[in-house]
C-alpha cells in the first residue's frame, strides 16, 4: 500500500553539490548558535583571520598563522557539511513520501436508499458523508451504521480475531476505518472529518526543519559545553603558566591548541546523527512524530504487541478434522471441502487446502455442476452448499446445533470444547442433517516471530502479547510464540492499566496498535506506533507511524533508537581519547625551547613547533569529515547484553581514538614538513 | 619497595579494611535507625525544624546557614581570643583577614593551615573554635553523603532528609564515639592532653627551648578521623606530640582512610547492592596503589643531583636512601609516603613529612590526587558525593554507548543531572588554574613563591588545589599567611566546598523525584570489572586532559629538567 522510499546513496553527487553550498548557508551564526561547539570554532576562526590579517598587513609573516585560520574554517565548513549532507537525505526521503498516498477508496452514496455510488479517496471524505460498504470492502473512515448488518473483521483494531457483528440502531452501529466487511452491506455515515493529512506533517519534521533536539541531545550537549568551558580555561590560564615560565605562546598557537581540544568531532556532526537517525526511520517506512520518541524507543523495557497480525496470521487456519457421531476422518473431510468451495474466506480457503493436503481429495474433482452454494451470513452464521443429493451446512457450533436438532449430545460437545480448551476455534460440519464432526481453526503463529523475540530478549527488552482471547488460548498461544507474558481477554481498559502499571513499576512501554479504542493506550505508552492503516484517533495519539502497518518493525525503531544513541556515545568517546594524542603533539612543542628536557614528551618526534601544531588541527579537521559517512549510517548495533556492547565499543571508539590521531598526526605531520622543508 | 615496605603495607592495609568493614555495616544502621531517646530530646529542643523532611533547597540552605554560623562564631573567637579565657600563653588576636581564612579552612573541612598553632591560637580558639569545627563540618560532609544518598534511594519522593537531625546523629554515633576512643589511645601513646602553660627547657646543647603544651590529643583524634588534617602544631604529624610513636603513626594512617572507606562501601548497602560500592571502592583502590607506587618510587630512586658524589642512596637494613629531605628518621620514606598518599587521597590534609622537599615525581602525586577532586576514598561524606559526580559522567557517556538513556541505581540521568554534574565540574578548574594563575601573575600573589621555575609554579598550583579541594596540606614554601593568599585561598575553599555541595544536593533533590526503572539485559551494569575500568580511566582522563599543561609546566618540567643532566 506503499511505496518504498528510494534511498539515495551517501554521496549522491547532486546532493554533495547542495550540501557544499548549505555549508557555506550554515556559517551564519545565527544558524550556528544551536551548536555551541561549532560556534567557538567559528569565533576561533574569525579571530585567527583576523590576527592573520594583522600580520600580514603589518608585513610579518604570517604563512602558518593562515594555514591555522583556513584549517579552523574547514574544520566549520566540514561540521556544516555533514548537517547538510544529512537533511539533504531528508529532504530526498521527504519528496518520495509525498508520493505515498493511502489507496484506500470509498463508495460514497448521495442517499441512504441509493443505489449507484462514486468512487472517491478516503482521504476526501468529509463529516456527515454517507458511504456504502459491501463484503470484502475496507471500511473508508469511522463512522455509524445507518443502514443494514454485516460481520466486520476488527482484528486490526482489536486483536480479536472472531468477525464481529455491526448493525444499524443500538450500541453495535460504530464501525471504524480499516476494518473489512466480510458479509453483507451496509450504509456508513462518517463521523470525521479528514485531520490534516498526517504524511504532510511528518514531511515537515523529516525535513529536519523543525527539528527539535532530543532530551539525549540536550544532555549531551551540555556535557559537550561543559567540556569547552574547561578547556577554555586551560588555554586561557596556559597562556598565564607560559608567560611565568617565560615562554608565552603566540596567540594564533593557542587559538589552534584551543581547537583541537574542545569536542569538535562529536560537536560537528550532533546534529547531523539526529537528523540521519531520523532518517534511517524513514528508510524503514516509519515515520516519527519527535526525535524525543525514537530515543525513547532505545530504552524500551516492554513491548506490548497484540496477537492477530503481529504474532498469528491475521486469520485462523484449519488444523485438524475431528470427526463425531461415528462418522469417517474422511468423509468429513470431504463434506468440510464442499462446503467451502466457494467460501473466499482465509478460513474457507485454509479449509480446502487441508482437505487436499491430508486426505488427498481434490477441490476441482469435488466441484459439480449442481451446486447451490450458500454464503455466510450474519443472521444465519452458517455457510453450505447443496446439490441435488446433498445438503452440506458448516458454521458456528451452536447455529449447526440448532440447524440440526443435536442440542444435547454429550460427545459433539466434547469435540466442540477440546479444540476451544486448545485456544482453537470450532467449526461444526453437517450433512443432510447429520454432524460429521467438528474442523479444528487455529491461530498460526507467524515464521520467525520466535526468532524476533529471542532478539528483544537478547536485547532486554520483555515482550506482552495482547489478545481479546480466554487466557487458555492465551497462554497455549503464548508460548507457542515464545512471549514472556501476556494479556488475555484484553480490553481497552485492562490495556491503558497494563501500560500504568508497567510505567508504575519504572518501566518505558512501546505498543503498536490501530484501532480507535487503542488510541488511549497508544497516547498512555511512551512509544505508541500506530498503523497506517489504523484510525485517525490511533494516528493521532501515537508518536510514530508505521506506513506498512507492520507491527514487528518496533524492533528495527528501538534498534533505530539504539543506534542514534550509540552513535552520539561512540564519537564523544573518540573526541575525548584524540586529546590526548593532541596535548603530546602541542604542549612539547610549544614549551621545549624553554624547557630542552620537554622534548621526551614529543613521543611522535615531530619535527618542529609549527608543523606539530598545524598536524594536529589538520588532523581535527580531517578526522571531522572523514567521520561523516559513520554519523550518517549509525554506529553497528547488533542486539547483545550492554556488557558486550559496550565492552566493543569503548575497545573501537575508546582505543581508537587513542591509537588514531597518534598514527594521523605522526603522518600529516611527515607531509606538512615535507612541503613547509620543500 | 622493599619486603619490609611490602609486608607494612599488607599489614596497613589488612588493619584498615577490618575497621572499615564493620564501620560501613554500623555507618548504614546510623543512617536508617530510627531516632533515638537522645536525637529525641535534642530534637524537642530545637523544634519542628529538626523532624521536618527537607527537600534539596532546603537541606542546601540548612547546610549554608548552619555553617555561616559556624564560619561566623569561628571569626569571633579568633579576632577575638586575647579576651577569652583559656590563654596562658597570652596569645594575640587574629587579623580580620587572617582569622576569615582560618575560619573558612575550618568550616570547608579544609584545615589549611598558614599559621602556626602553636604560636597563634589560644587554647580556647583551639578547643572550641577549630576542634568543634572539626566535627561539624566532619558531619556536615556525612550529612550531605547522606542526603545524596537518599536521592538515589528515594522514589518520586522530594525529601532528603534533614540536615540538623543528619549532623546531630552523625556526630553523637559516629565522630564523637570513634574520636573518644582514638583521643584515649593517643594520650596512652604520649600526647599531651593538658591546659598547661608552655614549658621552658634547657637543652642540653645549650640556650633555652619553649616546649608547647595544650589540650593536643583531642583535636589529633578529630583531625584524621574527620578528614580534617589542621594539626594541633605547625608541623602536623611530624610534631613528636602529635605523633609520637611508631604505633600513633601507623594508627593515625589507618584512621586517615578507614572511615572514607566505611561510607563508600557503605553506599552499596544503603542503596541495596552492595556491589556498588565495591566497585566504587575497587576504582578508588586501583588509582591508590598507583599513586602509591609512584610516590614510593619516586621518593626512594636516587637523586640525580647526588650521583656524582660519594653518597650512597641506596636503601639497606641500616640505610633510609633515597630522598630523605623533609622526612623524619623515625618514619622513613615509606611511611612518609604512606601517609601522604593516604592524607592527600582522603582530603585530609595532615602531614608527617614537608611536601615541598619531595622530589617532583613524588609531590606529583598529592598534587594529582587534589586534581582529580578528592575522590580517591576522598573526606568522610565529600569523596562519596565528589565520585558520584564523576559516576554520572561515567554512566552518562556509558549509557549512550551501550544505545540507551543512561541510568545509575535505576535513575535516569537527564540533561538537569548532566547540567549540575558539569558545574560540578568545572568548578577545580576555576579554583586551581584560574586562581592560581591570578595569584602566580599579580605582585602580591607571586611573593608567596619561595622558588622560581617550575617549583614555584607547583607550589602555587599545590596551594589553589589544596584549598579547592578542601585538602589542606601545603608545599610549606608557599607562604600562605598574606592578606591576598589568605582572602583568595579563603574564597576558594569556600567555592571547592559548597560550590560543591550545592549543585550535588540538587542533583540528589533532581534524582529523589524520578522514578526507579528496573535493571534489564539492555541496562549497563553499575557494578564489575567493565564499570571499574571506565569509571578510573574517566577520573584519570578528565583530571589529565584539565590538568596536563600546568602538571607539564610545573612538576613534569621539573622532573624532567632534573633527570635530563
Amino acid at each position: 500500500m506503499s511505496k518504498k522510499p528510494t534511498r539515495s546513496s551517501l554521496f549522491d553527487p547532486a546532493l554533495l553539490r547542495d550540501a557544499v553550498a548549505g555549508a557555506f548557508v550554515k556559517l551564519a551564526p545565527a544558524s550556528l548558535a544551536r551548536n555551541p561547539v561549532m560556534l567557538t570554532v567559528e569565533v576561533a576562526s574569525v579571530t585567527a583571520t583576523f590576527f592573520t590579517l594583522r600580520d600580514a598587513l603589518a608585513g610579518k609573516p604570517f604563512a602558518v598563522g593562515l594555514q591555522i585560520a583556513l584549517w579552523l574554517w574547514f574544520t566549520v565548513l566540514f561540521g556544516n557539511f555533514a548537517e547538510a549532507v544529512a537533511e539533504g537525505r531528508g529532504k530526498a526521503q521527504a519528496d518520495s513520501l509525498r508520493k505515498t498516498k493511502t489507496m484506500t477508496l470509498a463508495k460514497k452514496v448521495s442517499s441512504i436508499e441509493a443505489t449507484s455510488f462514486k468512487t472517491i479517496p478516503a482521504a476526501e471524505l468529509h463529516m456527515g458523508d454517507l458511504i456504502v460498504a459491501e463484503a470484502g470492502d475496507i471500511i473508508p473512515g469511522d463512522g455509524d451504521v445507518v443502514q443494514g448488518i454485516a460481520t466486520v473483521d476488527e482484528s486490526s483494531i482489536t486483536g480479536e480475531s472472531a468477525p464481529v457483528i455491526r448493525e444499524s440502531g443500538g450500541d453495535r452501529s460504530a464501525v471504524t476505518g480499516g476494518t473489512q466487511i466480510i458479509s453483507d452491506r451496509i450504509v456508513v455515515e462518517i463521523r470525521a472529518n479528514p485531520g490534516e493529512s498526517f504524511l504532510d506533517r511528518m514531511i515537515g519534521l523529516v525535513e529536519g526543519a523543525k527539528r527539535q533536539k532530543t532530551p539525549n541531545e540536550i544532555a549531551l550537549t551540555i556535557l559537550l559545553v561543559g567540556l569547552t568551558l574547561i578547556f577554555l580555561i586551560v588555554c586561557v590560564t596556559l597562556q598565564g603558566f607560559a608567560i611565568y615560565s617565560g615562554a608565552p605562546i603566540p596567540l594564533l598557537y593557542l587559538i589552534a591548541l584551543l581547537i583541537t581540544l574542545i569536542p569538535t568531532t562529536i560537536g560537528g556532526l550532533l546534529s547531523a546523527i539526529g537528523i540521519a537517525g531520523m532518517d534511517r526511520l524513514v528508510t524503514f517506512n516509519v515515520i516519527a512524530k519527535s526525535g524525543r520518541a525514537v530515543e525513547a524507543a532505545g530504552d524500551i523495557d516492554t513491548l506490548l504487541l497484540d496477537k492477530t497480525g503481529t504474532i498469528t496470521l491475521g486469520n485462523r487456519m484449519a488444523s485438524a478434522f475431528i470427526p463425531v457421531c461415528g462418522a469417517e476422518e474422511k468423509e468429513l473431510a470431504e463434506a468440510a471441502l464442499l462446503s467451502s468451495l466457494a467460501d473466499d474466506t482465509p478460513e474457507g480457503k485454509s479449509i480446502v487446502r487441508l482437505a487436499e493436503e491430508k486426505y488427498g481429495l481434490s477441490a476441482a474433482e469435488g466441484r459439480t455442476s449442481d451446486m447451490r452454494f450458500v454464503a455466510f451470513s450474519a443472521h444465519t452464521r452458517v455457510s453450505g452448499v447443496d446439490t441435488d443429493s446433498l445438503s452440506i451446512r458448516k458454521g458456528a457450533p451452536d447455529s449447526i446445533l440448532v440447524l440440526c436438532g443435536k442440542g444435547g449430545n454429550a460427545e459433539i460437545a466434547r469435540a466442540v470444547e477440546s479444540v476451544a480448551k486448545t485456544g482453537g476455534t470450532p467449526l461444526l460440519v453437517a450433512r443432510d442433517k447429520n454432524i460429521l464432526g467438528v474442523v479444528h481453526l487455529k491461530d498460526i503463529i507467524k515464521t520467525g516471530i520466535h526468532e524476533r523475540f529471542m532478539t528483544l530478549r537478547r536485547m532486554g527488552i520483555r515482550t506482552v502479547m495482547i489478545t481479546g482471547d480466554n487466557p487458555i488460548t492465551a497462554a497455549a498461544i503464548a508460548a507457542e510464540a515464545g512471549v514472556d507474558d501476556f494479556l488475555a481477554e484484553a480490553s481497552p481498559e485492562k490495556k491503558l492499566e497494563l501500560i500504568r502499571h508497567e510505567q508504575a513499576a519504572g518501566k518505558l512501554v512501546a505498543m503498536c496498535g490501530d484501532g480507535s479504542n487503542d488510541a488511549p493506550a497508544l497516547a498512555q505508552a511512551d512509544v505508541g506506533v500506530a498503523m497506517n492503516t489504523g484510525t485517525m484517533a490511533a494516528r493521532e495519539a501515537g508518536n510514530m507511524i508505521d506506513l506498512d502497518s507492520d507491527p514487528t518493525k518496533l524492533i528495527e525503531v528501538v534498534m533505530i533508537g539504539k543506534q542514534l544513541l550509540m552513535s552520539r556515545g561512540a564519537l564523544t568517546t573518540f573526541s575525548i581519547a584524540n586529546d590526548i594524542a593532541k596535548y603530546f603533539a602541542i604542549i612539547p612543542a610549544l614549551f621545549m625551547g624553554v624547557f630542552p628536557a620537554m622534548k621526551v614528551l614529543n613521543v611522535m618526534g615531530l619535527t618542529s613547533p609549527e608543523s606539530a601544531i598545524l598536524s594536529a588541527i589538520i588532523f581535527n579537521a580531517l578526522v571531522l569529515i572523514g567521520l561523516v559517512p559513520l554519523a550518517l549510517r549509525g554506529v553497528k548495533y547488533s542486539p547483545a547484553p550492554a556488557s558486550v556492547v559496550l565492552r566493543r565499543n569503548l575497545l573501537v571508539y575508546g582505543g581508537g581514538g587513542i591509537v588514531v590521531p597518534f598514527v594521523g598526526i605522526k603522518a600529516i605531520d611527515v607531509v606538512v614538513s615535507g612541503l613547509m622543508g620543500g | 619497595m622493599t619486603g619490609n615496605a611490602v609486608l607494612q603495607f599488607f599489614f596497613f592495609a589488612v588493619v584498615t579494611m577490618a575497621l572499615a568493614l564493620p564501620c560501613a555495616g554500623y555507618l548504614t544502621r546510623v543512617f536508617s535507625k530510627e531516632p533515638s531517646a537522645v536525637e529525641r530530646g535534642i530534637g524537642r529542643i530545637l523544634g519542628a525544624g529538626f523532624w521536618t523532611q527537607q527537600n534539596w533547597g532546603a537541606y542546601a540552605f540548612s547546610v549554608l546557614f548552619f555553617n555561616a554560623l559556624g564560619g561566623a562564631v569561628l571569626f569571633w573567637i579568633l579576632t577575638h581570643q586575647r579576651h577569652l579565657p583559656w590563654n596562658p600563653q597570652n596569645l594575640g588576636n587574629l587579623s580580620p583577614a587572617f582569622a576569615f581564612n582560618v575560619a573558612v579552612a575550618f568550616v570547608t573541612n579544609t584545615d589549611w593551615q598558614s599559621y602556626g598553632g602553636e604560636a597563634t591560637l589560644s587554647y580556647f580558639s583551639q578547643r572550641i573554635g577549630l576542634t568543634v569545627q572539626n566535627y561539624l563540618s566532619a558531619a556536615t560532609g556525612i550529612a550531605v553523603a547522606f542526603a545524596v544518598v537518599r536521592g538515589f534511594v528515594r522514589k518520586e519522593n522530594a525529601a532528603l532528609g534533614n540536615f540538623y537531625a543528619d549532623v546531630v546523629r552523625v556526630t553523637l554515633y559516629v565522630l564523637l564515639p570513634l574520636a573518644l576512643v582514638f583521643s584515649l589511645f593517643l594520650v596512652g601513646q604520649g600526647v599531651p592532653q593538658n591546659m598547661s602553660p608552655y614549658v621552658q627547657a634547657s637543652p642540653l646543647g645549650g640556650g633555652q627551648q619553649v616546649i608547647a603544651q595544650g589540650p593536643v590529643a583531642s583535636q589529633v583524634a578529630i583531625k584524621v578521623l574527620g578528614s580534617n588534617g589542621g594539626g594541633f602544631f605547625g608541623v602536623n604529624g611530624a610534631h613528636p606530640y602529635e605523633n609520637p610513636t611508631p604505633l600513633s603513626n601507623f594508627a593515625q594512617m589507618v584512621s586517615l582512610l578507614f572511615l572514607p572507606i566505611a561510607l563508600v562501601l557503605a553506599f552499596g548497602r544503603m542503596v541495596g547492592d552492595r556491589r556498588q560500592g565495591w566497585s566504587l571502592f575497587a576504582s578508588m583502590t586501583i588509582l591508590f596503589l598507583i599513586l602509591l607506587a609512584m610516590c614510593v618510587y619516586g621518593e626512594q630512586a636516587a637523586h640525580p643531583a647526588l650521583a656524582g658524589l660519594n653518597v650512597n642512596q641506596t636503601i639497606s637494613d641500616i640505610n633510609l636512601g633515597g630522598n630523605m629531605e623533609g622526612k623524619e628518621a623515625r618514619f622513613g620514606i615509606f611511611n612518609s609516603a604512606l601517609w601522604t598518599v593516604a592524607a592527600t587521597a582522603t582530603s585530609n590534609g595532615a602531614v608527617n613529612s614537608m611536601l615541598d622537599s619531595y622530589m617532583p615525581l613524588g609531590g606529583l602525586v598529592p598534587l594529582f590526587s587534589l586534581l582529580v577532586g578528592e575522590v580517591i576514598y576522598g573526606g568522610v561524606g565529600c569523596g562519596l558525593y565528589g565520585i558520584l559526580v564523576y559516576v554520572l559522567i561515567t554512566v552518562f557517556i556509558a549509557g549512550l554507548m551501550v544505545g540507551r538513556t543512561p541510568e545509575y541505581l535505576g535513575k535516569k540521568i537527564e540533561a538537569q543531572e548532566i547540567k549540575l554534574a558539569v558545574i560540578a565540574m568545572l568548578l577545580y578548574p576555576v579554583c586551581v588554574l584560574g586562581f592560581g594563575v591570578i595569584s602566580l601573575l599579580t605582585p602580591e600573589g607571586a611573593n608567596s613563591i619561595t622558588a622560581y621555575g617550575p617549583h614555584g609554579l607547583t607550589q602555587t598550583i599545590y596551594a589553589y588545589a589544596s584549598a579547592a579541594a578542601n585538602n589542606g596540606s601545603a608545599f610549606a614554601g608557599f607562604n600562605g599567611n598574606t592578606t591576598f593568599q589568605n582572602v583568595m585561598l579563603g574564597i576558594v575553599m569556600l567555592i571547592g566546598r559548597f560550590g560543591m555541595i550545592v549543585p550535588v544536593l540538587a542533583i540528589a533533590g533532581s534524582l529523589a523525584v524520578k522514578k526507579i526503572t528496573p535493571a534489564s539485559g539492555g541496562t549497563f551494569p553499575t557494578h564489575g570489572g567493565m564499570f571499574v575500568v571506565l569509571l578510573t580511566g574517566i577520573i584519570v582522563v578528565f583530571g589529565g586532559l584539565t590538568y596536563f599543561p600546568a602538571l607539564a609546566l610545573g612538576p613534569v618540567a621539573e622532573h624532567l629538567a632534573l633527570f635530563a643532566r
